[in-house]
């Protein structure tokens, strides 16, 4: 063996501490040609994350029926049994994120003291976004606003001395103006601080032991300081494995409701028949420009398509304020903004409270949904956020896109409940959920164009989750290796397709499917406990 | 004839690396041209390397030890990628320019039918690079 093939760790670029370890990445991999394509492996993690998900989806179709009651009864038991543990750790990591951010800890530099930024902010700001909640935003931006407020404005109902109404809080009774400040002030908690806190903390652990540290890219590296060698082992195998089943599951149920959604919008707005052969054509097409942007990798594909569509939303966001009623949505975003921290003790308080429907039914839901996609975004946020500060990262992961919620939902939710309240506009109020959006547009000018651009910016967030979930997916699977090569993720982006087509034409195995992916909320939840220990003393030893 | 001949070279593969090296050697020796091997890195940590910097001591490493066993001058070029596997074209052309090569000589596998897809890396530098481009075959 020449000096060449020593496997050594010396420091990253300027001091950083980094951990000395045995271990050589890919050392457990298997490499080698299937015909014409080269493939290179985690061995297990790669198989048996591959089977696991074609065993689950196989119980799904076989035994529907069984399936179905015993991911709603696990669901259920998750949410409700677990909603104090959602909301308490979910608080624990925007205190801690925001601790960090004013500790002499937050000057710790990812990828070395000398290290610069790998993207300028534009770049890193819009994949942070498209990875986060682009897709969401479209659904929910006018939906939530309009259901808390509705709930809100129809005021308590008990029976038994239980709460039976889903509204936040002590509710609003046939007051308008306090159930609009309620109803924004719950959406904009759903959507602010905790779940960006849930990614920054993710993200963090993973970019800090990665870069700093020299271990490989993959969620069992931010347990080196608790487990240590034992995360080479089972151990950290079952993490990966788990982290890429959540992953998998969680686009591919997301990207089978998305086309139904989307389907919805198409025949609302074209009148294209609503039918599952539509559905499957959406997918396949989604996947289709999906592979395209995954061949042209990181910086030709998901960039680039992020880029886009972020300009695309702040033009819609920027026709829906001029063409609304612009002054009552700037001083309504200062009074949500306000709204927000004046109720956020009571929203966030994790014991003894009376909403229980509201807690348990959105807030111990979100916090577990936005849980179970922590590994996937925050890998993907790791990946593209070399250089930055610690400081300036969680200024950029929490604070800001946490402002950019409390925004969109300010113009989106604030347009359509003034719809409602001010010009008795119900058709919004009155859709379905994912013609929400639309039906708000119907009121406004140029219908025809910003709808349009409504179903563009919807399709390619899809694309643009399904190409990062890919790459995500093939990172773990390849032992943390960046360079394995191109067909594994072609594979892996065909393969959540097929999978999202599959339990799409199943009878209710997405909806089925779906409540088991956040039921794996709960046990990253304690990982993600864990990781905010590993990154104290990461960040203890990268000073020291 | 030529100054400055570039080998684009994966230190993970070096026994695939095959001729090209020996070929690059020899025209660099006879036409008295400088060597330089260049080598594409993400700024993950990766199985060669756990940091950029390591893969250029590395790189160097190897350049040196290739220009004392053919007693020619080479050099190592490190290129960061953000996502290798699919820069690497892009990031082999603009090597070019940042060697300062006048020719490239490069390992390339036998056509196949996924050529039809995914043109080779040699076919790729070879129909873009602006320098001649010498492509050897296994």
């Amino acid at each position: 063996m020449s000096d060449m093939d020593e496997q050594g760790i010396p420091a990253p670029e300027g001091a950083s501490d980094i951990i000395n370890t045995d271990y050589e990445i890919g050392q457990d991999n298997i490499d080698g040609q299937v015909g014409p394509f080269g493939f290179d492996i985690h061995n297990p993690v790669f198989l048996v994350s591959g089977l696991a998900v074609v065993a689950f989806v196989f119980y799904t179709l076989a035994l529907p029926e069984q399936a179905g009651s015993a991911f709603t009864w696990l669901f259920g038991a998750v949410t409700k049994g677990f909603d104090w543990f959602f909301l308490g750790a979910a608080n624990i990591f925007v205190l801690f994120c925001l601790f960090l951010i004013v500790s002499p800890l937050g000057s710790v530099r990812l990828g070395g003291a000398e290290a610069t930024p790998d993207y300028t902010y534009i770049g890193w700001f819009a994949m942070l976004f498209a990875a986060g909640m682009g897709i969401g935003l479209m659904f929910y931006g006018v939906s939530e606003p309009m259901s808390h407020f509705s709930s809100s404005f129809g005021g308590i109902a008990s029976e038994g001395g239980a709460r039976t109404d889903w509204a936040p809080l002590g509710a609003a009774e046939g007051d308008e103006a306090a159930a609009t400040r309620l109803g924004m002030a719950a959406t904009i908690f759903h959507w602010g601080l905790h779940p960006w806190a849930i990614y920054a903390v993710v993200a963090l652990a993973l970019a800090l032991f990665s870069y700093n540290k020299g271990l490989p890219l993959t969620i069992r590296s931010a347990f080196y300081p608790i487990l240590g060698e034992r995360v080479w082992g089972w151990w950290g195998h079952c993490i990966d494995i788990l982290a890429v089943f959540a992953t998998l599951f969680g686009l591919a149920t997301s990207l089978g409701f998305g086309a139904t959604q989307a389907n919805a919008g198409l025949s609302e707005l074209f009148g294209v028949p609503v039918n599952d052969t539509v559905e499957v054509l959406l997918i396949t097409g989604i996947t289709a420009i999906a592979l395209v942007s995954v061949l042209r990798g990181l910086d030709g594909g998901v960039k680039i398509l992020s880029e886009i569509n972020m300009g695309l939303a702040f033009l819609l966001l920027l026709f829906v304020l001029i063409a609304g009623p612009t002054v009552a949505i700037l001083t309504g975003f200062g009074d949500y903004l306000l709204a927000y921290v004046e109720y956020l003790p009571a929203l966030s308080n994790p014991v003894g409270r009376e909403d229980v429907n509201f807690m348990q039914g959105w807030t111990s839901f979100y916090w577990a949904w936005w849980i179970s996609w922590s590994p996937f975004v925050g890998m993907f946020i790791a990946r593209v956020s070399r250089g930055r500060s610690v400081r300036e990262f969680l200024i950029c992961v929490l604070l800001i896109p946490s402002l950019v919620c409390v925004l969109w939902m300010s113009v989106f939710g604030g347009v359509a409940i003034q719809q409602v309240v001010q010009d008795g506009y119900t058709a919004a109020q009155d859709a379905e959920l994912p013609i929400q959006l639309f039906k708000m547009l119907d009121a406004l000018p140029l219908t025809g164009i910003t709808s349009l651009i409504g179903i563009v910016l919807v399709i390619v967030f899809f694309v643009t989750s399904s190409d990062s979930g890919s790459l995500v997916i093939d990172t773990i699977t390849a032992g943390g290796k960046v360079d394995a090569p191109v067909p594994q993720r072609v594979f892996w982006c065909i393969f959540e397709g097929a999978v999202a087509i599959v339990l799409l034409l199943s009878a209710g195995g997405l909806a089925s499917l779906q409540s088991m992916v956040i039921s794996t909320g709960l046990p990253f939840t304690v990982v993600l406990l864990l990781m905010c220990f590993a990154i104290w003393r990461g960040l203890r030893a990268e000073r020291s | 004839m030529y100054t400055r001949i570039m080998v684009p070279v994966d230190l993970a593969h070096k026994d695939k690396l095959g001729k090209s090296l020996d070929v690059a050697a020899k025209l660099a020796a006879s036409f008295e041209a400088e060597l330089v091997l260049v080598g594409v890195t993400s700024a993950l940590p990766g199985s060669l390397a756990h940091t950029p910097d390591e893969y250029r001591e590395k790189l160097d490493a190897f350049a040196a030890e290739q220009g004392a066993a053919h007693g020619i001058t080479a050099r190592a070029l490190a290129k960061i990628g953000h996502d290798v596997v699919t820069d690497l074209d892009r990031s082999l052309l603009a090597a070019i320019d940042e060697a300062g090569a006048d020719l490239v000589v490069m390992q390339s596998h036998v056509p196949n039918i996924t050529d039809y897809v995914w043109p080779s890396h040699g076919g790729h530098l070879a129909s873009h690079a602006k320098v001649s481009v010498m492509i050897v075959r296994n």
